[in-house]
């Protein structure tokens, strides 16, 4: 099934990742920590699992130690400090659905149409340039004044982030469809609703999906910020709360997490970007 | 002016130059007609305007003056009524070939359920020996294949008129001899009326029953029309056992090389009636000597009335 390059490429991989962990280890290998004093004991126990930690960088047996804990049982719930990562992430692709969700409601029929007409086209760049640039957690503040709640603000967030890149991409694509196809559609005097779904959005569907790609990218980028900022829950909100706790295990479990996630949602765009995308 | 099924009277098309003030007219003064069922192709060198003159007809292109009137009424934007056959065959690529030629069709009956598209786009797409590929996608076919679908997609809409913008320029000649065979065959089934732009004589001689010259533009103008007098039934792999062959093809090649530029620009050296341009038909002309100035136009048997 897996070509000779395949193989290759992951017995590479996997030797790659035996170096990198072999490194990590030899890097953080420290003699026995001296022994505790009895105060310096009775501190750890007040501080909790995070404190007898502090004891340098973790080493990657304590990191895998924290994979096994968190990923057998992913889906508990201990009260609002304390929840599986299951949970958290589920937070956080909640938020990010939503936001994106209504970012394509928006993007999507606005680029059709600034795609289709030069005039709003000329008329919406300036703002869409101003706009686009500004960095997603800039507007959190306006965010939680105007909307008065942490979770919609987070949402909030990851919509105006989504949104440029599926702006644009989608204007763009509208823009760019061979002129050769509209000059069909207009000598077979066809209707203007069918020419845009069974013409321009076809034709136009690799680039709208492009741009939907990076969208959900960015949005997963900002997601972990906005929540480290808005806290509550979801996975970005963990990693701070894990980061409190003097808790790097955790938190590096956490960032292979996110890294996880991100990779999936990417591939999910990349196999529907396949679906669309067309041979000439 | 005796009543055709297409007229042509008096475009002009002037392009905007880059600095807004306009460029002498691509072609000025153009006058023809075209009756029901004739296959009428145009020859002229690139930038005299022929594919402006097409879309024109087309309803993609807006002329600067003049009409078009075909079967009574103005043409004034595209129609159902007219099938055109683009140069880059222009298939939509994420739809089958039964697809595209059924989208065309979808339009021009709506009313139509979807087996009795299917079933009359497929018998077009046999008429162009395609049925074995009608579930194919066009990145699958072979330059040929592809625009043999773009000719099905025109055909199968049914038009009053059929306009195909050079459809054989970017294939190779043997490919180009067979699907000129085919449709030749289609048109003679449905006694189509078409109009055809050609850089190729002997194509032009094939397919059609009268051949435009346009003189090389800007100021381009018709120049002469030469009727094709041999018989109709006529073949790719016989008409040039016909004597009246070469005799057309000379009279062509000798306008394309020597004379389309003595027509050129308001320095027209040849007294020119445009909305009457001289209709020959060197075909019948009785051999004599070739022109020893060949520069000199020589007009062989005008036959207006």
């Amino acid at each position: 099934m897996f070509s000779k390059l395949g193989l290759k490429a992951g017995l590479l991989s996997l030797l790659i990742f035996l170096i990198f962990i072999g490194t990590w280890s030899l890097a953080t290998y420290h003699k026995e920590a001296p022994a505790v004093s009895a105060a310096d004991a009775e501190y750890a126990a007040m501080m909790g699992k995070g404190a007898g930690k502090t004891g340098g960088f973790p080493p990657p047996s304590e990191v895998g130690a924290a994979f096994v804990t968190y990923l057998s049982d992913p889906f508990y719930d201990k009260g609002p400090n304390d929840k599986g990562i299951g949970i958290q992430l589920a937070h956080s692709l909640w938020r990010v659905g939503l936001g994106f969700f209504l970012a394509v409601i928006v993007a999507i029929p606005l680029g059709f149409a600034i795609g289709m007409s030069p005039l709003l086209f000329q008329a919406l760049n300036p703002f869409i340039q101003i706009l686009k640039p500004i960095s997603p957690l800039a507007w959190m503040p306006l965010a939680l004044y105007s909307l008065k709640d942490s979770d919609v603000s987070g949402i909030f967030v990851i919509f105006i982030c989504s949104l440029w890149p599926m702006l644009i991409n989608t204007a763009f694509g509208v823009a760019a469809v061979r002129r050769d196809w509209i000059n069909v559609a207009r000598t077979l005097e066809v209707k203007p609703l069918r020419k845009a779904f069974q013409v321009i959005l076809p034709a136009a569907a690799p680039t709208i999906l492009t741009g939907m790609r990076i969208s959900m990218g960015i949005a997963w980028l900002v997601i972990v910020a906005a929540e480290m900022l808005v806290g509550g829950t979801g996975v970005g909100y963990f990693v701070w709360n894990e980061w409190n706790n003097l808790a790097l295990p955790n938190v590096i479990f956490a960032v292979a997490m996110i890294g996880l996630v991100g990779m999936v949602l990417d591939q999910l765009f990349g196999s529907l970007q396949k679906l669309v995308t067309y041979r000439e | 002016m005796t009543q055709h099924f297409l007229s042509v009277e008096g475009l002009q098309k002037v392009y905007p130059a880059a600095d807004g003030k306009p460029n002498p007219p691509v072609f000025d003064n153009i006058h023809f007609g075209i009756e029901r069922g004739e296959f009428v192709c145009i020859i002229g060198h690139s930038g005299c305007g022929k594919t402006t003159i097409l879309n024109v007809l087309a309803g993609l292109e807006e002329a600067s003056s003049g009409v078009v009137i075909m079967d009574g009424k103005e043409v004034k934007g595209p129609s159902l009524d007219r099938g055109v056959v683009f140069q880059s065959h222009a298939l939509m690529p994420w739809m089958t070939v039964l697809g595209n030629v059924a989208f065309a069709a979808k339009s021009r009956w709506p009313e139509w359920s979807k087996a009795k598209i299917d079933e009359h786009c497929t018998t077009y797409l046999e008429m162009v020996g395609l049925g074995h590929a009608i579930h194919k996608k066009p990145a699958e076919l072979s330059g040929g294949m592809k625009q043999r679908v773009g000719i099905a997609r025109a055909f199968a809409i049914e038009p009053k008129m059929l306009l195909l913008d050079e459809p054989f320029g970017a294939l190779d000649a043997l490919t180009r001899g067979t699907i000129q065979d085919e449709l030749l065959k289609v048109v003679q089934a449905t006694s189509q009326t078409v109009f055809m732009i050609t850089h190729d004589v002997d194509e032009a001689i094939l397919l059609a029953d009268k051949v435009i010259l346009m003189s090389n533009g800007p100021l381009a103008k018709i120049a002469e029309i030469v009727e094709i007098t041999m018989p109709r039934n006529r073949t790719r792999a016989e008409m040039h056992h016909d004597p009246q062959f070469y005799r057309i093809r000379n009279h062509l090649v000798d306008f394309l090389v020597n004379r389309s530029k003595s027509y050129a620009g308001s320095d027209a050296a040849v007294l020119h009636d445009a909305r009457h341009p001289p209709v020959v038909r060197p075909g019948l002309a009785a051999d004599e000597p070739p022109p020893s100035d060949s520069t000199r136009p020589i007009l062989k048997q005008v036959v207006n009335q």
